[in-house]
């Protein structure tokens, strides 16, 4: 029997998975995205926050902190992109001064290291590219980025390594809170039954990680309800050509005027622009709009001496979720005993991930103790990248499969090798998404123009489908709507055709 | 590390016209460089016709007028790799440069070339470089993607289809759906006129009854998984959308054909400078960059609208690369300024009032042909004009056109005798008049 089933397969959700799965329980993920890291986990600013912003005292700012120290032990034990490259936080106006003071405070009360206002002179010399109507900026030198993507992936694949089960594509709808030995009351605990699309999952232990929908999940088995607010962030991002024109990342002090916009480098070289924040309805809504592209560009402009607006790739929106009281939620509920919630995980919540699983783990420890695993493996090899390989390193891959020498997307030289290595890990990639987030394949300048088509045929040649089955994020997003007109009739004259080429060349 | 006199980056139109050329004028050491496995480049997908009217006086498709091409390199037993990725170029010694390159059968290995033809082509402008909003969903294609869908694979992307951008691709793309059985529903295009050939607006649309809106654009993409309908609304003359005239349209499909950016990381990384214009190498009259010995045509230079002004360019990179080999082995070319000491070393080709870019822009007297062909494109529609070409202040040519469109490339010949006896000059500049 299943001892703990998670909800959301984000990074909360994966990094809870990862250090659950040091001890000796069975645990079970679900996610209703055909893909884990689909959701707020996939779209944000990749920051590794030094820990000012929040509030001394909070979950947040206790878990910030923490997360922040673990990310680079953690990123070389589990082989995923991070960066400690300093942030800045500017302001435009001398009186603004006080503000960063403010920051400086809060920041040595949470335990922030390094911290120290400084002027232009310093920060020109940090930032030779940056605005001249900056007076004076807070300097966070272990303010770092992370690929987002990267540590969710390797989170859940380490995770599943060590025997933790994921069910993708599975929605809950209902969670049903039934009294252990028939006892109404409770005293014997409870037993969770989670009513999927998939059919019924049953646990002692139910820990909710599903980001925007926490509030849903948690109001169904509690009477102390959650609400949680959808807050749209929408992003810019420039090609790497440009994408060393800031090395650290560059906050805006917030104003009467508003929280402004960062302008960062990400670890993998491009530049990015965000976020707006806009409280939405909608909670699927991680549509970008006009309006918040324009924001984006034209707030981040105040922090450069020029932004080359015509450098960007891509734009997309991601929704944050924010919980009525301000701070992350992760408790057992009061009236729910064995139901975890880790809700309202917004920023700087990927920053806080790995603690988030720590911390969990703790708690968990203390309502149902579980002994440590003898064999849990920490370490985990993420796929290889040719493009940062060296030529010795290179020659060394092809040797082991000639495939790492078939280039597939041009723009980010990603080759066979690396989509293949993507494909047949644990929780594989089935997308096309999947393939972009695990190899940047169709990340580049092009975005998928000339790789989408490769990529599709050898993700239906490896999982043994139809190309018309491989979609771009699952469930109704196909690529290919059939054939050709009188394209079955000719077939056998196409496939003789390329014989016949075959056999002349 | 293998060594050959002339290495082409490309095995497109570009590419095996600039071979073709190289070894006919006695440079027979060349070797072409194809990412994908076949010769033909983007040619092999574009299976309507309409190429060759000015290279063959016949028309063609796309695979057989590369066949033409591919056919005369294996005549000239031009050797080529295919599946081969150029990963980088660096310089070598004595001005000789370093290819790296991969494949499944050699690995990782180098090729030094004393001269490199740039041949890459060029890419399509994807939605992320538009800054459309809306979902992100499947369903969102360059035309050229769709095209590759369709006529390489035989599977249809889409069965109702709308366009943005009226490139050429686009207009033919409009086509090729509705053949295969899907409803294009609009073709929208930004400016107030369309980016593509006056005949495929004719052939595709008009025949088909397809609509083209033009100042139009798309404001908004609806579907989260697939692509469910688009958003159109009217644009002012600053390209602004018009509040209040959008317009929903169902559909499963946008094609977009936005223009085209020519393929130049290899070149930067090289150290060869671009043209923010037209995103291809500035070059003099020998279709040479600033990096000596590294030449460029087709649409790695500038993007071109018919296949034979590529063929015709390359012809003239690939005897300028040979004649580059065997003048200097590798050294960088002396201009023979014989009976030319009042002439300028260099003359440079400007753009002005109209026109947005030359090829060429730097001309050296001593190394040019009798004539010299500048292309440029215009930058809007004109009719009834004149493209005028000035020798410093002094107009010595004035041209009338009934119509000037930036989706049709132009050209000027310039002759060397007009240029010697011009003493002084410094700078020709195309523009347009009234």
């Amino acid at each position: 029997m299943t001892d703990v089933i998670i909800i959301g397969a984000g990074v909360s959700g994966a990094a809870i998975a990862r250090e659950l799965s040091r001890y000796e329980r069975k645990v079970l993920v679900l996610d209703k995205e055909s893909d884990v890291c689909e959701g707020t986990s996939k779209a944000n600013s990749g920051i590794v926050h030094a820990g000012h912003d929040a509030v001394p005292g909070t979950l947040k700012a206790r878990l910030n902190v923490e997360g922040n120290r673990m990310m680079e032990t953690l990123s070389r034990e589990l082989d995923f992109p991070f960066k400690r490259n300093g942030s800045l936080v500017v302001s435009f106006e001398e009186e603004g001064r006080k503000g960063l003071s403010e920051l400086l405070e809060r920041g040595r009360k949470n335990g922030v290291e390094g911290l120290c206002i400084v002027g232009p002179d310093k920060i020109k010399e940090l930032e030779p590219d940056i605005s001249g109507d900056v007076k004076a900026a807070l300097y966070a030198p272990t303010g770092g980025i992370v690929c987002p993507f990267g540590l969710t992936i390797a989170l859940a694949e380490n995770a599943c390594e060590n025997g933790v089960e994921f069910k993708l594509d599975t929605t809950v709808e209902k969670i049903e809170k039934l009294p252990v030995s028939g006892d109404e009351s409770g005293k014997g605990g409870f037993l969770y039954r989670v009513c999927t699309d998939k059919g019924c999952f049953e646990a002692p232990v139910v820990i909710n990680a599903a980001g925007v929908y926490a509030d849903v999940l948690h109001n169904m088995v509690s009477e102390k309800k959650l609400h949680i607010t959808a807050r749209r962030g929408e992003y810019c991002l420039l090609d790497r050509a440009v994408g060393n024109l800031v090395s650290h990342t560059i906050f805006q002090l917030p104003t009467k005027m508003g929280k402004g916009i960062l302008v960062t480098p990400t670890v993998h070289g491009n530049l990015l622009l965000g976020p707006t924040a806009e409280d939405i309805e909608d909670r699927e809504a991680t549509c970008t709009t006009g309006e918040g592209m324009a924001k984006v560009l034209e707030k981040a402009a105040k922090s450069l001496k020029a932004l080359p607006v015509k450098s960007v790739i891509t734009s997309f929106a991601g929704l944050r979720a924010h919980e009525d009281g301000g701070d992350f939620v992760i408790e057992e509920a009061k009236d729910a005993p064995g139901f975890i919630d880790v809700a309202g995980i917004e920023s700087p919540g990927l920053t806080c991930a790995p603690a988030i699983g720590v911390y969990v783990a703790q708690l968990l420890q203390g309502i149902r103790p579980a002994a440590l695993k003898k064999d849990f493996k920490a370490v985990r090899k993420g796929i290889p990248s040719m493009s940062l390989a060296t030529d010795e390193e290179k020659q060394r891959l092809i040797k082991e499969n000639p495939a790492y020498a078939n280039v597939i997307c041009r723009c980010e030289q990603v080759t066979e090798g690396e989509i293949l290595a993507a494909i047949h890990r644990p929780l594989g990639a089935v997308t096309l998404d999947g393939i972009k987030r695990r190899t940047r394949a169709g990340m580049g300048r092009c975005q998928a123009g000339f790789c989408a088509p490769k990529t599709v045929e050898i993700l239906a040649r490896e999982l043994s489908v139809d190309m018309d089955r491989i979609t771009k994020s699952g469930k109704e997003s196909g690529f290919l709507t059939g054939y050709n007109k009188g394209y079955a009739e000719s077939r056998e004259a196409f496939v003789s055709m390329g014989k016949r080429e075959e056999a002349q060349a | 590390m293998r060594q050959v006199d002339i290495a082409i980056v490309g095995g497109g139109p570009a590419g095996l016209a600039a071979a073709v050329a190289a070894v006919t004028a006695g440079t027979p050491d060349v070797l072409i460089l194809e990412r994908d496995n076949k010769l033909g480049g983007i040619l092999n997908q574009c299976i309507h016709n309409g190429f060759g009217l000015h290279t063959f006086q016949e028309e063609l498709t796309g695979p057989e007028y590369a066949a033409r091409f591919i056919d005369m390199a294996k005549e000239l037993q031009i050797p080529y790799e295919l599946d081969t990725m150029v990963l980088s170029i660096a310089s070598g010694e004595e001005g000789r440069k370093v290819l790296t390159l991969m494949n499944r059968r050699d690995g990782l290995f180098y090729v030094e070339a004393k001269a490199v033809i740039l041949a890459m082509g060029c890419r399509e402008r994807p939605r992320g470089a538009l800054n459309i909003p809306g979902y992100r969903p499947a369903g969102i294609y360059c035309a050229g993607t769709a095209q590759r869908y369709v006529n390489m694979e035989g599977r249809m992307p889409g069965r109702e289809v709308v366009i943005l951008g009226s490139g050429d691709i686009g207009l033919i793309m409009a086509r090729r759906m509705t053949l295969e059985g899907a409803k294009v529903k609009v073709v929208a295009e930004l400016m107030p006129y369309s980016g593509g050939l006056k005949r495929n607006i004719v052939q595709c649309l008009d025949d088909y009854g397809i609509p083209l809106k033009l100042s139009h654009t798309v404001v908004d993409i609806d579907g989260k998984d697939r692509v469910r309908g688009v958003t159109l609304a009217q644009v002012d003359e600053n390209l602004k959308p018009v509040s209040g005239t959008e317009e929903y349209i169902s559909c499963d499909t946008l094609l977009l054909s936005c223009g085209l950016i020519p393929e130049n990381e290899l070149s930067t990384g090289l150290g060869v400078a671009l043209n923010r214009v037209t995103g291809g190498p500035f070059v003099n009259e020998s279709l040479e960059t600033n990096v000596s010995g590294v030449f460029a045509c087709g649409n790695v230079l500038h993007v071109h609208d018919l296949v034979d002004y590529v063929s015709e360019e390359a012809k003239k990179a690939g005897e300028k690369a040979a004649a580059y080999v065997q003048k200097s082995g590798g050294q960088a070319a002396s201009q023979d300024m014989t009976n030319m000491s009042k002439i300028a070393a260099e003359v440079s080709v400007t753009a002005k009032d109209g026109v947005r870019y030359t090829v060429p822009s730097t001309i050296r007297p001593g190394c040019m042909d009798d004539a010299q062909i500048i292309r440029f494109r215009v930058g809007q529609v004109y009719r009834n004009a004149h493209v005028s070409v000035y020798f410093d202040d002094k107009r010595v040519m004035k041209l009338k056109k009934p119509v000037l469109a930036p989706g049709e490339m132009e050209q000027v010949k310039i002759k060397k005798a007009d240029i010697l006896a011009q003493e002084g000059l410094s700078t020709i500049t195309i523009k347009i008049e009234a």
